[in-house]
Formats: C-alpha cells, sequence, structure tokens
C-alpha cells in the first residue's frame, strides 16, 4: 500500500440552492496512483474534486464540515493560502480552458504568477511540460500561435501541460477526455500512467470503462454517497456492494 | 395550393427591405444635404481663412481653429475620465460584485444614462461649475475642464453596461482555469478576463467616445463657450467652445443662405465626417478581434 497523500474527513457539502451536495466522505487517496472518483451524474465527484484545490470556494456553498488533509494539514482551514494550495494541487478541466495567450505563455503564465522569471527555466518547463503531455512533437516548431487555434484533443494535452509547468504535486482531471476522439483519449490515458510515477492523480473518467482501464484505487460515488472504494482490480471485478455491481455491470446509469 | 401565404411572405419581405433601405437611404440624404449647405462655404470663405484661429462671424472671421480644439480638448479630457472609470465600474460589477449587490447597481448605472444631458448640464451649472471655479480658484468655474467631467459622466453608463456584459460572457471555465493555476483574483482579471472581452470593451469605448463627440446641450451649458484656442495645458482650465455648441448656439440667429450659415453646414460635415472616422476605425478594430473572439469561443 503506497503512502496516503490525502485524507478526506467527514466531509460533508451542501450548495445555497441544494443541488449537489456530499454526505459525509471518508476516503484516503494513495500517493503516486491515479485515483478515480466515479458514479452516475451528480453523484458529488465533481464537488470533491473541486474541494480539493478550493475552487469551490467560486460557488456558492452554504454549509462544508469535515476536513481534508494534504500532507496532514487542513486544507478546508480558512487560513489555508488558497494561492499556494492550487499551484501544488493542479486541475485539469472537461472543456479545455486555453487562456487566449499564445501556446508558450499559456504553459508560462502560471510559472509567471508563481514569480519565476529565469529565462531558460521557463523554457526548460515548456519543453518538459509538453514532452510529459505528449504534445511537444505536434507544437514544438509553432509555440508562438494562439493555443485557440489547436485542435481539441491537442487543448486539453496543452491544459495538462500546463498544470504540470506549475510542478503541482496532486492533479486533479475532471472528464479530460470526454471532448476526445478515441485516439486522443488514448494518448491522455497514456500520459497519465506515466505521470502517476511522479505525481498523484486523481481522476473522474467520463465512462465506467475509462475507470476500469485507468483506476489503482477506485471510489464509487452515487448521490453525494461514497458506497465503496476499493482498489480498481476489486472493485471493477468483485464489487462488495450490490448498488456498485448493479452499476458497474451497466444495469443503471 | 392556397396562395395567400405566399402573397404575405412578399409583403412583410417588402417592408422590412424598405426600413433597410430607407436607414441606409437617408443617411445618404443627410450628407448631401450637409454636403449642399456645408461646401458653398468653401468658396465663400478662402480656405487658408477657415483655418485662422479667429471665430467671429459678426466680422467675416470665420476661423474653424478654435471650435475644433475646443472639442477635442473636452473629448479628450471626456475619455480620460470616462475609460478607466467605464471600465473599472464594469470589472467591479461582473467580476467582484457580489451577485445581489450587481443586480442592483446595473440598473443604477443604466438609469444615469437615460438621464436627459441637459439635466445633467444644468446641475453642471449650479454644482460643478462654482465648485470648480472656489477649488481651482479661477475666474470663472464655465471650462473645458468642467465640460469634460460632465462628458466623462454622460459616457461612463454607455461604456459600462456594455463592457459589462462583454466580460459577463467570458465562460466561467477562463477563470476557473487561471484561478486553477494559482492567480489571484485581479491577475484573473488582467490577464485572462479582460483580454477575453477584449472586442466587447473595445465597442464599449468607441459608444463611448461617439456619445462624447456628439453631445451638445450639457457641453454648451458648462464650457463658457469663448471661441479661444485650446492648444495649451492650461486650456483645460479655461473656457472652450465646441463644434456642436456653435452650431446650436448661432443656427437659430443665423440668415438663411448666408456665408454664415454655409460655414456652420460646414462645421456640421466635419462633426460627421469625424464620426464617421471613429465608427470605421472602430468597426475594424471589432471586427479584427471579434474573428480572434469567435475562435476562441467556439
Amino acid at each position: 500500500m503506497a503512502a496516503i497523500k490525502i485524507i478526506v474527513q467527514n466531509l460533508s457539502l451542501q450548495y445555497s440552492d441544494g443541488t449537489e451536495s456530499l454526505r459525509d466522505i471518508n476516503l484516503d487517496i494513495p500517493a503516486n496512483n491515479i485515483t478515480v472518483l466515479f458514479g452516475p451524474a451528480g453523484g458529488g465527484k465533481s464537488s470533491l474534486l473541486r474541494c480539493l484545490n478550493r475552487l469551490n470556494d467560486l460557488t456558492e456553498v452554504q454549509t462544508i464540515t469535515g476536513k481534508i488533509l494534504l500532507d496532514g494539514e487542513n486544507i478546508l482551514d480558512p487560513k489555508t493560502d488558497v494561492i499556494a494550495l492550487r499551484r501544488r494541487v493542479g486541475m485539469v478541466f472537461a472543456r479545455p480552458v486555453v487562456l487566449p495567450m499564445s501556446i508558450r505563455q499559456n504553459l508560462t503564465y502560471g510559472l509567471e504568477l508563481a514569480g519565476e522569471k529565469h529565462k531558460s527555466k521557463l523554457e526548460e518547463a515548456v519543453e518538459r511540460s509538453l514532452k510529459l503531455a505528449a504534445l511537444w512533437e505536434e507544437v514544438k516548431d509553432r509555440l508562438e500561435e494562439a493555443a485557440v487555434a489547436l485542435s481539441g484533443g491537442q487543448q486539453q494535452r496543452l491544459c495538462l501541460a500546463r498544470v504540470l509547468a506549475n510542478q503541482p504535486e496532486v492533479i486533479l482531471l475532471d472528464e479530460p477526455t470526454s471532448g476526445l476522439d478515441p485516439i486522443s483519449t488514448g494518448k491522455v490515458e497514456a500520459a497519465l500512467q506515466e505521470l502517476k510515477k511522479n505525481y498523484t492523480i486523481i481522476l473522474v473518467p467520463h465512462s465506467v470503462q475509462q475507470a476500469a482501464r485507468t483506476a489503482d484505487f477506485a471510489a464509487f460515488f452515487l448521490q453525494g454517497e461514497l458506497v465503496e472504494a476499493a482498489e480498481g482490480k476489486e472493485i471493477f471485478t468483485h464489487p462488495k456492494e450490490k448498488r456498485t455491481e448493479d452499476y458497474v455491470e451497466g444495469r443503471f446509469g | 395550393m392556397d396562395k395567400s401565404p405566399n402573397w404575405r411572405e412578399t409583403f412583410v419581405t417588402a417592408i422590412v427591405k424598405t426600413c433597410g433601405y430607407s436607414a441606409v437611404v437617408f443617411v445618404i440624404l443627410i450628407f448631401f444635404f450637409l454636403l449642399r449647405q456645408g461646401l458653398p462655404a468653401l468658396f465663400e470663405v478662402k480656405l487658408g481663412d477657415l483655418f485662422t484661429t479667429r471665430w467671429y462671424p459678426i466680422e467675416n472671421h470665420f476661423g474653424i481653429l478654435p471650435l475644433l480644439t475646443g472639442s477635442l480638448v473636452v473629448t479628450v479630457g471626456a475619455m480620460l475620465i470616462a475609460i478607466p472609470f467605464g471600465i473599472g465600474t464594469a470589472v467591479f460589477l461582473a467580476e467582484i460584485a457580489p451577485r445581489w449587490m450587481r443586480e442592483i447597481l446595473k440598473p443604477l448605472v443604466e438609469l444615469l444614462g437615460g438621464i436627459p444631458s441637459v439635466v445633467l448640464g444644468f446641475l453642471g451649472i449650479l454644482l460643478l461649475s462654482p465648485f470648480l471655479r472656489v477649488f481651482l480658484n479661477l475666474p470663472t468655474g464655465l471650462t473645458a475642464l468642467a465640460g469634460a467631467l460632465l462628458l466623462g459622466a454622460i459616457a461612463i453608463p454607455t461604456t459600462v453596461s456594455i463592457a459589462e456584459d462583454a466580460l459577463d460572457s467570458v465562460p466561467q471555465g477562463y477563470r476557473e482555469g487561471a484561478l486553477a493555476l494559482g492567480a489571484t483574483k485581479w491577475q484573473t482579471i488582467w490577464r485572462v478576463t479582460l483580454p477575453a472581452a477584449r472586442s466587447g470593451v473595445l465597442t464599449a469605448l468607441m459608444l463611448g467616445v461617439g456619445r462624447t463627440i456628439g453631445e451638445t446641450m450639457a457641453v454648451m451649458m458648462v464650457t463658457g463657450n469663448a471661441p479661444v484656442m485650446a492648444i495649451k495645458l492650461t486650456s483645460i482650465l479655461s473656457p472652450v467652445r465646441t463644434m456642436t455648441a456653435t452650431i446650436a448656439a448661432e443656427m437659430g440667429e443665423v440668415a438663411n443662405g448666408s456665408t454664415h450659415y454655409h460655414v456652420l453646414f460646414l462645421i456640421g460635415l466635419i462633426l460627421f465626417l469625424i464620426s464617421l472616422a471613429v465608427n470605421i476605425t472602430a468597426s475594424s478594430v471589432i471586427f479584427k478581434s471579434r474573428k480572434r473572439a469567435e475562435r476562441v469561443l467556439s
């Protein structure tokens, strides 16, 4: 069993409009593994993900109780430096959001925000992160072009590269391949397998198949409740809970 | 088959077409009218005399330079006020203010835009110019500065309203993307949200400029209407006269068909050409950046 990176303790969350919520979630997320949060829509997967880098601060949250410990530190504490936290916990969204700048600037933006000024370091980060995201070969000759000119799959890998350039410890991915074709999806998944050696990866997949393909550990969410969490091999072949079994075998969802 | 729907189609199409074309026809007619009434001035007054610094029509001095510079000073002054305030307010409303505050403030700002400029001019005479006179220790408060302040206030609501719409339509994903990278709120606004809304913000500014150039009443009431050259830095604290105010003040008492009459129309023609130039610049800038924006948002 790998070292535990994140511990979620008794986390409950309710939005002001009462739409989606989390109920008493307890979950250990191991370092250097891919942990998959899966289940039908509205189950609270994205909500949990957005708690992990405090992006939920942007949404109107009514109540949030419990703790999220990142390396033993409670990040839900109001005293947490949210900006620093978001540099440690990067996020890739379902719809690729490239910033209205050139490809290179998209990659260096996060580092510049963090105060990095050395050109050589920025250059090195651009190349390293693009290679990690399996995009370097496709864009190395056109780094000054506008990032919006890239294809959807390239944009998503650019978003991944942008997060990697920041050298975070944890990478959150919210259905990162939902808008991609199978080939691009394959490239992203392959990149993730490579990345987990150095990063803790938490993925909300866009299908059960993807969950089963990628998961080292998996947690099944249903209507705000964590039904079952186990090793990937375990949960997709011998689920303990009936509800998990029904979902995994495609009886609902 | 029943023929009446077809007939109705033709009828409606004809009406819509007429409306569309008539707008263009009116602009062209107005332009020709201005040309017909204004161009004779070029033959009646020598071109050299037209571009002198003395405007004194009773003695046949038709130098329009003081009026041009007067308009320029007031308009530039107004934009210096309206641009930062307008964008600042729009950013506050769209990005910083909580939802409920925005719901209250935005209609109020738009209401401000609906106040007739004459009423603002009234306030300018009664409150603003006495204040400026005392505060800056001037012989009179009716100055270019008063006009610029007032015009700025008139341009702000238009600018705010349109710029706020543009900022508001930037997809939330942009902000989340930047924030998730560790950008602060201000860094997100400055580097991501504003650039993404650039075309809309530019439109807002251009419409603001358009309003200030064409504004007449308020300016006439507070700028003092002295046709003196406004080319020094201190001109902002002295009375000036704008082109619009000149036309409004003198058109009523000029002999139909006289040289003075023709020169006033020439000034109108110049105003027309200036706003045409502003509009063309604006739409070419917007057109360019819109193509980019469309790619961004697609």
